[in-house]
């Protein structure tokens, strides 16, 4: 086996054993990005000098002592809206193509200081703006399960490399499912955290009240390290949240008994596909027979998530998006006037579908139109986190299949925008409602193609969510890998 | 009801300079949305205030203390255009 192949915690031992070093551990993930990189298309960027000095470092400071944490010396990968100093950031944008950010995000200097390598910067939907990886300037991902099919989106590339093995782990970001979907169909750990535990500062802003980050991973005890990393307080993020981050690790291996699960009966029926509808009843049939207790529960609010949706996220992103005009960075398009510039920028930079998302949100926003559409779906989303509240007196945690179907061809929904806003209809609810919740892969349908289990929990409800995470996680035994033409074994 | 949509006036409010073929495609593929989104309308929202921060947080400060800023010749070097430490753009008013 390949050292590229390890879970975190198992480099973690291989380092500290000096079987391996970072060093070893990088070669071994560049190794396998040279395989599969010209298929799969996971990064935009891989920074082999800048992560050769990391690792060296890291190496050197173990030897001497120096142990950073269960980061230390491990090779990730970023996605590309995440701003890091000195290493081009582009959010899959031509409008961004060759930014050199001048500063670090709080997420990446809280890394860098736990010693982790930053192999590159991920492919992804532009500006994080779709569910398949395919609306990005400079090429879609494929899927390491099946390269005719989209990995998911928007996080695609980070969640492919973390699955083929061109990382040990990585992180994206979750607007409306955009970190758990693209852990679904490749068959990873996806978590987006309670909004405000990670500091968005140096995100590049899609949706500003929906934006988290948070971790893609092999399994959910590294999927716990990598958010346990960069949790926490920041003061340079005004909605992050001041209190302290939630102790995880004490429950997480109690298992599902006397867990009450909320299995939501408006995530299911039509339009989900039998083999994911038949992988999650058997996954509740052992919780259940291992002592969680099972209720149907309604939250009829969760059938207008999507609509609610597509009336805040292009909202806010049409306000975020306006700072991208070429004057201060990135692509100009000359005009005899400046706002001739700014409009032949823009409508040269961007792609159609942040396009059409601003269109949209700039329409919706606009004078007379505002309280009917941003003010009602806000409105709206107090219902929905009302109701979920109310869930949450009966029951634990909330399961669903996150997302309706395993992964689909490239182009199949590329033409039809609310097919595809269709593919985030179970992940959308969770952050509406700025609750946590987390994909696990719990088995493969007959092609092959990976089924990915959501559990939600109640705001700051991380410790609960995990620990049926892992419940879920140990029953289904999950151990496959993709088998991509050309993978060394 | 079809949504009316003056999607010349959005594209200049957005400031994007879109020929008209793509401004058509637009406002059949906005109305498409908007129609699916006006489900949203039709809830009774009485007396629900609007989510601003999904746990409720307000009126956040950090204190306000001097920190170093951003280098200004590392931020210029991203910009299209700049001259003597400025961001440089076309003229912003008709004559100037």
């Amino acid at each position: 086996m390949s050292l590229a192949d390890l879970t975190i915690a198992e480099a973690g031992k291989q380092l500290r054993s000096g079987q391996a070093t970072s060093v070893d551990l990088l070669e071994a993930v560049i190794e396998r990005a040279s395989f599969t990189e010209a298929q799969l298309h996971c990064y935009l960027t891989i920074d082999h000098e800048g992560a050769r000095k990391a690792a060296e470092s890291a190496d050197r400071e173990l030897a001497a002592g120096t142990d950073r944490g269960p980061l230390h010396g491990i090779p990730l990968a970023l996605k590309d809206n995440f701003c890091t100093r000195g290493m081009t950031t582009t959010c899959s944008s031509q409008i961004l193509a060759g930014y050199v950010p001048p500063y670090d995000a709080t997420v990446v200097s809280r890394l860098r200081s736990g010693g982790a390598v930053i192999v590159g910067k991920t492919n992804l939907d532009e500006f994080a703006m779709g569910s398949s990886t395919e609306n990005s300037a400079f090429g879609p991902t494929r899927n390491p399960w099946d390269p005719e099919r989209v990995p998911g989106g928007s996080s695609g590339g980070s969640a492919a490399a973390v699955a083929v093995g061109s990382a040990l782990g990585g992180f994206g970001s979750d607007t409306g499912g955009s970190i758990r979907q693209p852990a679904s169909l490749c068959g990873v750990v996806g978590f987006k955290p309670t909004y405000g535990l990670v500091s968005r500062y140096g995100l590049v802003a899609f949706a500003s009240s929906l934006d988290q980050i948070g971790p893609l991973a092999r399994n959910v005890g590294d999927a716990l390290t990598l958010f346990e990393a960069v949790a926490g307080h920041d003061p340079l993020d005004s909605t992050s949240y001041p209190g302290p981050v939630p102790e995880m690790r004490s429950d997480l291996e109690a298992g599902p008994k006397g867990i009450r699960v909320g299995v939501v009966t408006e995530l299911s029926g039509e339009g989900y596909e039998p083999a994911v509808s038949t992988a999650m009843a058997e996954m509740l049939n052992r919780l259940a027979a291992d002592g969680a207790e099972l209720v149907e529960v309604s939250l009829p609010t969760f059938e207008l998530a999507l609509s609610c949706y597509y009336l805040i996220a292009p909202a806010e992103a049409s306000a975020n998006l306006a700072r991208f005009d070429g004057v201060r960075y990135g692509l100009r398009v000359d005009g005899e006037t400046v706002e001739e510039m700014m409009a032949r920028t823009r409508a040269e930079g961007f792609g159609p579908e942040v396009i059409r998302r601003i269109l949209l949100g700039t329409y919706s926003l606009s004078a007379g139109y505002y309280d009917a559409f941003y003010g009602q779906a806000n409105r709206l989303r107090t219902k929905l986190i009302r109701e979920i509240a109310e869930v949450h007196e009966r029951v634990d945690v909330l399961v669903s299949p996150t997302s309706p179907t395993v992964a689909f061809e490239l182009g199949a929904k590329t033409q039809d925008p609310l097919a595809m806003y269709l593919s985030d209809v179970c992940t959308i609810p969770a952050d509406l409602a700025g609750t946590p919740a987390i994909s696990v892969p719990v088995g493969l349908d007959h092609q092959g193609l990976p089924i990915g289990l959501q559990v939600m929990a109640p705001a700051l409800g991380e410790a609960v969510m995990f620990r049926m995470a892992r419940a879920v996680e140990e029953r289904a035994g999950f151990t496959a890998r993709p088998a991509m033409a050309g993978l060394p074994t | 009801m079809p949504i009316e949509i003056d999607i010349a006036h959005v594209a200049r409010l957005a400031r994007l300079a879109l020929t008209p073929d793509e401004l058509d495609r637009y406002r059949s593929q906005l109305a498409v949305i908007l129609d699916h989104a006006a489900r949203v309308q039709a809830v009774d929202t009485t007396g629900l205030a609007p989510t601003a921060h999904p746990l409720g947080l307000s009126n956040v400060f950090r204190p306000d203390e001097v920190r170093p800023p951003l280098d200004v010749d590392e931020v210029l070097s991203q910009a299209p255009s700049a001259r003597d430490g400025y961001f440089e753009v076309p003229p912003a008013l008709e004559g100037a």
